[in-house]
């Protein structure tokens, strides 16, 4: 008997000891921590609330860069020092940047947590020193090429730019060889003093730790931290529907992405549209998997969901055979068409909450898995969100919610961008 | 080393061949497996089979389009209503199986595995539409030039057929039938050399008497033949119209079973294993060369290798190379630091602790411990031996870096690079 209903009932009858905890520091600055006794591991971050969209056009590319910066060197550390500092107490750490945030973290034991926090909220106080500006704009050129050998990131970017057209979120993250090349490090620290002022800087802990003493260290590295209040502006915004064939010969295969106006983060609607591109564009199991990856129509075809400040895009991502991208372009739209006249059932419901379930679970048995969502919730609803309490918000959802989403935000007709060998490829009709 | 709950390990051979290893881990509620199975791309050209290069993906594809009572639909949506996040793929030498979901959906996900494993209904009608996707993947594969570049390095390195890339070959993908296919499966799925590690919430007698029941049936089958012949190039130069070359090397290293091998460890990992490591601080932070340049190790049995890979642009690529070559041999030269092996340790150690957190990484590490060592080496042991490294048995391991004897450099891109003359390296 296969389990079609769904299982609500997820979690042990032993509920983990998850206490969450916050405060504002006197410069703005907000800390947030979810801890957890039995974890081996803490996350700390900063989640700074700038990306591609708070950029202007002469800045292209300058919050990703800034990020790189931010590890080049401070007042009491160069670049060596800073690698050396985490890596000596055996702290993983990263940092990465999107359209609305700058997301800085480390993950280490928990007796290294104070060596490892001393180097995180250091770097954020960079020096942004001239000679390492322009010896790491070599390295930005560098990664900006690598992404260029890779069509699906050409096909993305140039997707969302179409989409969004002269919204700020079509700016591009990394930038271009050339507005990287023209920068200047003064603009960076200009943008540096507007944009990571404490108010605008989430700090998030996760995972086995003392309140007392994540307030101490915050306390201690960051309460001297100044800067004005950030904005940022959010207009909402409406993608073009536009259509773009980009040629590369080089390719093999063809590659297309697909925008489609979707719920933005503000609403509870999210969740919906979560379901949604799982039903009809996971990577395994769903409406696209079925009518174009088990045939062997295309080796990529996916849905997925991505919100930001008051807006959101549902993306689709197809790769082919360049002589099948027409008729693989005209399959998805018959799909979307289809969905869209007549919803989706309850099994497949059941199964993309099953599927979601699942899948969090496992990602909040580690300390980074909870750190990403608590930081973005605090940011931007001011909110915490236990796993249980999320999970519950998925298994919430219905089919009349499904239904409206879908009349809500029609996935056809869509704004789409196509790149590789062959330009023959049209909007289907 | 802190106090964490021990670990608890538990084995079990079955009669057929077959092992288990489980771990217990009482803080989590996911449970996950990895079942390793030797039938890898390796076993494309064992002696009888023959068959074409791709084989072991086409099969590793297959096998779940169908099994058992289920057909194809039924199968993958079973999967999905009970939470298991799963993937099925062939490599060199084995075809592994891995899957991921809430503990109490680890025997019903098992009973779905064993029937792919053990009655896949390798339907005929599935073999074109898996062929049209394998030869896409090809196509997707030659547009990543970085993934590309290390599947080729590879298959010049090692000696054929373990270097052998499993995506396969246009000609080989092209060629196969059903018939072909299925010979491939009969011939090497197999219980003795496989090993099925399980790691979480779960409960081992149970799981113990469910694996037994679930794949007792499984028939030994002889193990096939594999006769070597050597790699090659050595040196080589692949061209792209791309916007980076791609610089590739492989060094042979001491494998998992050797008296060397933490001491191989830890030089590869001080070498370029993190961002203070050499190759990080000389290559990206002081001359700004490449954005992703790193060295790592893999080991099978009786072969292992410390690779090194840099992206850059055709404008910095003979910098590039040739820095990386000093730094390798600079290593040699001079040994290590004090301070680069206590960061060395750290930083393995923590990564280590931090695995315990997750039932799939547990898992895996179960699996890869057994295939190369016969048991499961705890956490305490691994401490131990890296507390026993020092500067000078690291340095002396790594004195072998300096004339660099058997090493392979393959670069990828719109021009070819000067590569060093081979007295000189």
């Amino acid at each position: 008997m296969l389990a079609m209903d769904f299982d609500s009932g997820i979690l042990s009858d032993e509920p983990r000891l998850m206490m969450f905890h916050h405060t504002t520091l006197a410069n703005g600055l907000e800390v947030i921590a979810e801890l957890n006794d039995r974890a081996h591991s803490v996350a700390a971050g900063f989640f700074v609330k700038t990306g591609s969209r708070d950029e202007m056009a002469d800045l292209a590319g300058v919050s990703h860069f800034l990020e790189h910066m931010t590890f080049k060197g401070t007042p009491r550390r160069d670049a060596l020092t800073v690698n050396r500092d985490f890596d000596r107490v055996g702290a993983k750490h990263n940092a990465q940047t999107s359209e609305e945030d700058t997301f800085y973290h480390v993950t280490c034991l928990p007796e290294y947590l104070t060596p490892s926090f001393d180097v995180l909220a250091d770097i954020l106080r960079p020096t942004l020193r001239e000679d390492d500006f322009e010896t790491e704009k070599k390295v930005i050129i560098e990664e900006i090429r690598m992404y260029l050998d890779n069509p699906m990131s050409v096909a993305y970017e140039a997707a969302k730019t179409a989409h969004f057209g002269p919204h700020p979120l079509g700016n591009s993250i990394l930038g271009t060889v050339d507005s990287i090349t023209k920068l200047r490090v003064e603009r960076m620290r200009d943008y540096f003093a507007r944009r990571y002022s404490p108010a605008n800087i989430v700090l998030g802990f996760a995972g086995k730790g003392d309140w007392g003493q994540l307030v101490e260290l915050a306390v201690q590295h960051c309460a001297g931290w100044q800067g004005g209040p950030a904005t940022r502006q959010a207009d909402p915004v409406r993608g073009t529907g536009a259509f773009q064939a980009i040629c590369r010969e080089e390719d093999l295969q063809q590659t297309v992405v697909g925008v489609s106006d979707a719920p933005p983060l503000e609403t509870e609607d999210r969740y919906a549209a979560h379901l949604l591109a799982t039903i009809l564009g996971d990577h395994t199991g769903s409406r696209l998997y079925w009518e174009l990856i088990d045939p062997g129509l295309a080796d990529g075809a996916e849905l997925s969901y991505q919100d930001y400040n008051q807006a959101g895009a549902f993306f689709t991502f197809l790769s082919c055979e360049p002589g099948e991208t027409q008729a693989n372009l005209g399959r998805i739209a018959q799909i979307y068409r289809t969905v869209m006249a007549g919803g989706v059932t309850e099994e497949e419901l059941n199964q993309a909450k099953n599927k979601v379930l699942a899948r969090s679970v496992l990602r909040s048995e580690r300390p980074m898995g909870r750190l990403a969502s608590l930081g973005f919730q605090w940011m931007y609803r001011r909110a915490y969100l236990t796993l249980e309490a999320e999970l519950e918000a998925f298994s919430r959802v219905t089919l009349g919610d499904l239904r409206r989403l879908l009349r809500d935000w029609p996935l056809w007709p869509m704004t789409i961008v196509s790149v590789g060998p062959t330009t023959d490829v049209h909007r289907p009709k | 080393m802190p106090d964490t709950a021990p670990a608890t390990i538990e084995q079990h051979k079955y009669s057929n061949g077959l092992v288990l290893v489980g771990e217990v881990m009482p803080e989590v509620q996911s449970a996950a497996f990895t079942l390793l199975i030797p039938a890898g791309a390796a076993y494309e050209v064992a002696e009888g089979l023959n068959v074409g290069g791709g084989a072991a993906t086409m099969v590793a594809e297959w096998i779940t389009r169908g099994a058992g009572s289920r057909d194809s639909r039924e199968l993958l949506t079973a999967l999905d209503n009970l939470g298991v996040s799963h993937s099925e793929s062939a490599q060199t030498l084995h075809t592994s199986l891995s899957a991921a979901t809430l503990g109490r959906n680890l025997v019903p996900a098992l009973e779905i595995f064993a029937d792919v494993v053990l009655q896949p209904h390798c339907d005929d009608e599935e073999v074109e539409p898996i062929r049209a996707l394998c030869l896409q993947n090809l196509r997707s594969l030659e547009d990543d030039p970085g993934t590309k570049v290390i599947y080729e390095l590879r298959r010049r390195h090692f000696p054929e057929p373990w270097g052998r890339p499993s995506p396969g070959t246009v000609e080989g993908i092209s060629g196969l039938t059903g018939d072909a296919l299925r010979r491939f499966y009969h011939a090497v799925y197999r219980p003795k050399g496989a090993i099925l590690g399980v790691a979480g919430a779960i409960d081992w007698p149970r799981l113990k008497d469910a694996v037994g029941r679930l794949f007792g049936d499984w028939k030994p089958r002889p193990d096939p033949h594999l006769s070597e012949k050597p790699g090659g190039p050595r040196r080589d130069h692949i061209l792209r119209e791309t916007q980076q070359i791609q610089i590739a090397l492989a060094h042979p290293s001491a494998t998992v079973v050797s008296p060397d091998y933490y001491r191989a460890r830890a030089a590869v990992a001080i070498l370029g294993g993190y961002s203070s490591a050499r190759l990080f601080t000389e290559v990206r932070e002081k001359r700004g060369l490449c954005y992703s340049v790193y060295a790592s190790y893999e080991s099978q049995r009786a072969r292992a290798a410390m690779l090194c890979y840099a992206g850059t642009s055709a404008d910095r690529a003979q910098e590039t190379l040739d820095v990386i070559i000093a730094e390798v041999q600079r290593l040699g030269r001079e040994g290590i630091e004090p301070e680069e092996l206590e960061t060395m340790r750290a930083g393995l150690k923590s990564s280590l602790i931090m695995a315990q957190e997750s039932s799939m990484s547990r898992s895996s590490a179960l699996a890869s411990d057994w295939y190369f060592l016969g048991r499961v080496r705890p956490l305490e042991e691994i401490s131990t031996e890296l507390d026993a490294l020092t500067p000078r048995s690291v340095s002396d391991y790594a004195a072998g870096f300096v004339h660099m004897r058997d090493l392979t450099i393959l670069t990828l891109g719109p021009t070819a690079l000067r590569f060093p003359v081979d007295s000189e390296v």
